[in-house]
């Protein structure tokens, strides 16, 4: 429990009805961290994030944000710890310009409307969305969105990002973009970033350390080229023959 | 550039505003008796309608028993003024709270249990047609035999104790539906508003944002309710006679809802375009079918016209004039 | 012994309630409409068997298969022409259509047959059976045990045929039904005709018991809405559970409170069943 840590995740688990989604998951992401957890479909990363996001209540174990415990916060309560999240299925606020939209996360911390503004029109110029903060957001392209998703994320100032599948859908390119954007604002910053990804050009090419999923359980961790070696990892995404092949 | 084409529009809009200011301010002068009691039930439509875009239209919460609060302020004036003689501005605000809390538990109940969306709406019918049963059995304030208050003479307009003529309840009803549309606007520019309107596009993504979205709506609730009752209780004083049936009837809940959406949901002067584009449809109709002598040709007229409007122009009649008139866009 | 005649014949004539419901529950579970319109229709049947009275002498009864049809055509019109496009929209947009239509509705009944109350006078009225120490009226238990039969055979078709199983696919999952090639439009048609069906059989019952005005629809979809809620949403035994229980209090508050208490006790019924179990009596939950 070294004191760089920002994020803890001891033992959590959730069950939902028949299903045990997270069986036991423990890591931590210290301050100005980019940990990726990865896995197979139904391996348990979203069901984790929406654990510390404060949609679901852990059935056991703690998360803790900066030594204080927000197991089983709400949602808008993490919030306020400092949790900022991104949805995998975007949810823009489509009848509000792009402006509006960061400007209801910068007002979780600003004055009043005009510092949320300029606070908002800084995070938008940072995330080159600069040029179209005056349009509606439902008329933004979905890598677009995507962006306003992190802008407006980004507002309410948070400790630590979560970002839940956020290259998905995006081309190699996009990807590539997206990226770039992350790491300088994570240099920037100092931002931590927790992410769960499929697209795995974004989780070696941003991430310091790497959780593996699979069933619910942790059956890896360590750096990109660590995890991208481990026989078990190679079982669980392309089947025994071929880790046996990795030898 | 961009400031340029801002500040033209702020002119035209200024014109448009003060064009209708000396409009609606003259009409008593210039207009009939019957005409100007057109007018004050379209500004009472327009209030009601204001009132009730707050909750639904900004807050995006579809409530269809907003008569319950109408009924609460009008029953809470109009029955203190006659049995106890208190003076009806006092009463007004006793009824005023009474909505406020009505509101805030029905909000708290549901909001508390996730009851959202087609089943909030009809929680809200059902409590509106609840307490009006109650009422009918209320002995009180008359229970279905009405409650009634003294019709003084009209030649003196008193506004302390609300006994006037038309003229009087006309400029006042200017007043309050001109001070809801500012009390609207206001909210709207201020974290409350942004917080209404996230919330009515995605919860769950407001909720993400650190909002506490069942204070937030409850808020929308009370103050939506606070504001019909007010309303409710102009009404009563000139009505001069209330009945359960009529105060609290589903029918009036769903007239209150008519103006808004023909108008302009979520829009500021929706309400405002809506409550006299249907009132002044309505009296058309009824002449229409009073030539006639058909009965029913009136609600048929009329819910073709809605039906024509939900049809044609969904978002509403004002977005469209709006543009008509190059007034801009936004929320207003 | 009164106490269970009434609550017999409350629950004869919450077994039409419970028809009634049936077919809102059909059309709000699979095409997740608000039908506001409901009773509309309903009072459309209502006129449509009173017109086959007046005009050709036929009871109610021998009415109910022609003004069945006739209300399952007009459903899937309805629903193809005008409702199909609004499905996608807000709530709010869906309920001033429907609210539109209702208007219309109720007018052209206005104009057609005006205000006034109309019934239909049947011979056997005022025959009743006798069981055990029970006064059952003839009238009730035909209505009663029409809509019992009506409510099997709805089940039957749902479970049995192969557009029954079609519907139910799409109500579990509409992207899935269009991903195997199911014609979502026209079985939502189809849904919303049953529906309407379903409250035109109750239509025709109904004017057995009561007296029919073009004013009484909203009650109706009131009524309908609450037992639905009550019952559970996409619950056939659940609509009927629903409006036997709403048939039941509404009978003993009428005999134990006052007349006009009776959709006071059925309000509360429904603020109850929505904040403690949304789900409803019969329905899965969420």
């Amino acid at each position: 429990m070294s004191a760089a840590a920002l994020l803890e995740v001891h033992d959590v688990a959730k069950r939902f009805r028949g299903l045990q989604a997270v069986d036991g998951v423990s890591f931590t992401v210290p301050r100005g961290g980019i940990v990726a957890i990865i896995g197979p479909n139904g391996a348990g990363k979203t069901t984790t994030f929406n654990l510390i996001a404060g949609v679901y209540a852990p059935d056991r174990g703690r998360i803790l944000l900066d030594g204080v415990d927000i197991s089983g916060f709400r949602p808008d309560q993490a919030c306020h710890a400092g949790i900022g999240r991104t949805f995998q299925i975007v949810k823009p606020f489509g009848a509000l310009s792009v402006l509006e939209n960061v400007m209801v996360g910068a007002l979780k911390n600003a004055a009043d409307v005009a510092a949320a503004r300029a606070q908002s029109l800084d995070i938008l110029e940072r995330l080159k969305l600069a040029d179209k903060v005056d349009l509606v957001a439902r008329s933004l392209t979905l890598p677009e969105r995507k962006r306003l998703e992190t802008a407006r994320a980004l507002a309410t100032r948070p400790k630590i990002l979560l970002l839940d599948e956020v290259m998905a859908g995006l081309r190699p390119t996009e990807v590539d973009a997206m990226v770039r954007s992350f790491r300088e604002l994570a240099d920037d910053t100092g931002l931590a970033i927790l992410l769960t990804e499929h697209v795995m050009r974004a989780v070696m090419a941003l991430s310091h350390h790497i959780v593996v999923l699979h069933h619910g359980q942790k059956i890896c961790e360590g750096t990109p080229e660590l995890v991208s070696r481990d026989p078990q990892v190679l079982q669980c995404y392309l089947g025994t023959s071929a880790s046996r092949a990795a030898g | 550039m961009r400031a340029e084409a801002l500040a033209g529009l702020r002119r035209r809009e200024g014109v448009a505003l003060a064009l209708l200011a000396v409009a609606l301010l003259a009409a008593p002068v210039v207009v009939n008796g019957y005409i100007l009691s057109v007018l004050v039930l379209a500004l009472f439509a327009a209030y009601f309608g204001t009132a009730w875009n707050l909750l639904t239209g900004f807050a995006g919460q579809l409530s269809l028993g907003h008569a319950l609060y109408v009924g609460l302020g009008a029953y809470a004036s109009a029955a203190l003024f006659v049995r106890v003689g208190l003076p009806p501005w006092l009463g007004m605000i006793v009824g005023m709270a009474i909505a406020a809390a009505a509101g805030s538990i029905i909000g708290a109940l549901s909001f508390r249990f996730g009851v959202t969306g087609v089943y909030f709406a009809l929680l809200t019918i059902a409590f509106n047609e609840f307490t009006r049963i109650l009422f009918d059995h209320f002995g009180w304030v008359g229970a279905t035999s009405g409650l009634f208050l003294p019709v003084a003479n009209r030649t003196h307009d008193n506004l302390w104790t609300l006994r006037g003529s038309p003229v009087m309840f006309y400029y006042l009803l200017l007043a309050l539906t001109s001070a809801a549309l500012l009390i609207c606007h206001r909210l709207l520019n201020r974290r409350i508003g942004y917080y209404w309107q996230a919330i009515r596009e995605d919860q769950e993504a407001a909720q993400a944002l650190g909002i506490n979205v069942f204070r937030t709506k409850l808020w929308a609730m009370a103050l939506s309710a606070a504001m019909t009752a007010l309303g409710g209780g102009v009404m009563a004083f000139y009505d001069n006679n209330l009945y359960p049936d009529t105060v609290f009837a589903t029918g009036r809940s769903i007239e209150i809802i008519t103006a808004p959406i023909i108008g302009g949901l979520g829009t500021l002067f929706g309400p405002i375009l809506g409550a006299f584009v249907l009132t002044g449809l309505g009296e058309i109709m009824s002449w229409v079918s009073g030539s006639f002598h058909i009965d029913g040709l009136k609600q048929w007229c009329y819910g073709a016209a809605l039906l024509a409007i939900v049809a044609l122009q969904p978002s509403g009649l004002w977005p469209w004039l709006r543009s008509l008139l190059a007034l801009g866009g936004g929320r207003r | 012994m009164i106490y269970l005649n009434i609550i017999v014949a409350g629950l004869l004539t919450g077994a039409v309630y419970g028809l009634m419901a049936l077919g809102l529950s059909v059309i709000f579970g699979v095409i997740r409409i608000v039908n506001f319109a409901h009773g509309e229709m309903m009072v459309v049947a209502m006129y449509a068997a009173w017109l086959l009275n007046q005009g050709l002498g036929l009871d109610p009864l021998a009415a109910l298969p022609l003004v069945t049809a006739g209300l399952l055509c007009l459903g899937y019109a309805l629903q193809r022409g005008l409702i199909n496009r609004y499905i996608a929209r807000p709530d709010h947009e869906q309920f001033l259509l429907l609210l539109a239509v209702a208007i219309i509705i109720t007018a052209s009944l206005l104009m057609g047959f005006g205000p006034d109350a109309r019934n239909v006078q049947l011979a056997y009225a005022y025959d009743s059976y006798e069981v055990g120490g029970l006064l059952l009226d003839k009238v009730r238990v035909l209505a009663a045990a029409s809509a019992a039969l009506g409510a099997l055979a709805l089940t039957a078709f749902f479970r049995f045929t192969r557009t029954g199983k079609a519907i139910r696919a799409c109500a579990d999952n509409q992207f899935g039904a269009q991903v195997v090639g199911l014609d979502v439009k026209r079985l939502y048609a189809i849904t919303f005709g049953l529906g309407a069906a379903c409250v035109g059989a109750a239509g025709c019952l109904l004017l057995l018991l009561v007296d029919v005005q073009p004013y009484i629809a909203t009650d109706y979809t009131l009524l309908a809405f609450i037992i639905v809620i009550l019952g559970g949403l996409g619950s056939v035994s659940g609509a009927l559970l629903g409006g036997l229980l709403v048939g039941v209090s509404e009978a003993l508050s009428g005999f134990l409170v006052e007349p006009s208490f009776k959709s006071a006790i059925s309000f509360g019924l429904l603020i109850l069943v929505l904040l403690v179990r949304p789900q409803g009596l019969m329905g899965r939950r969420a």
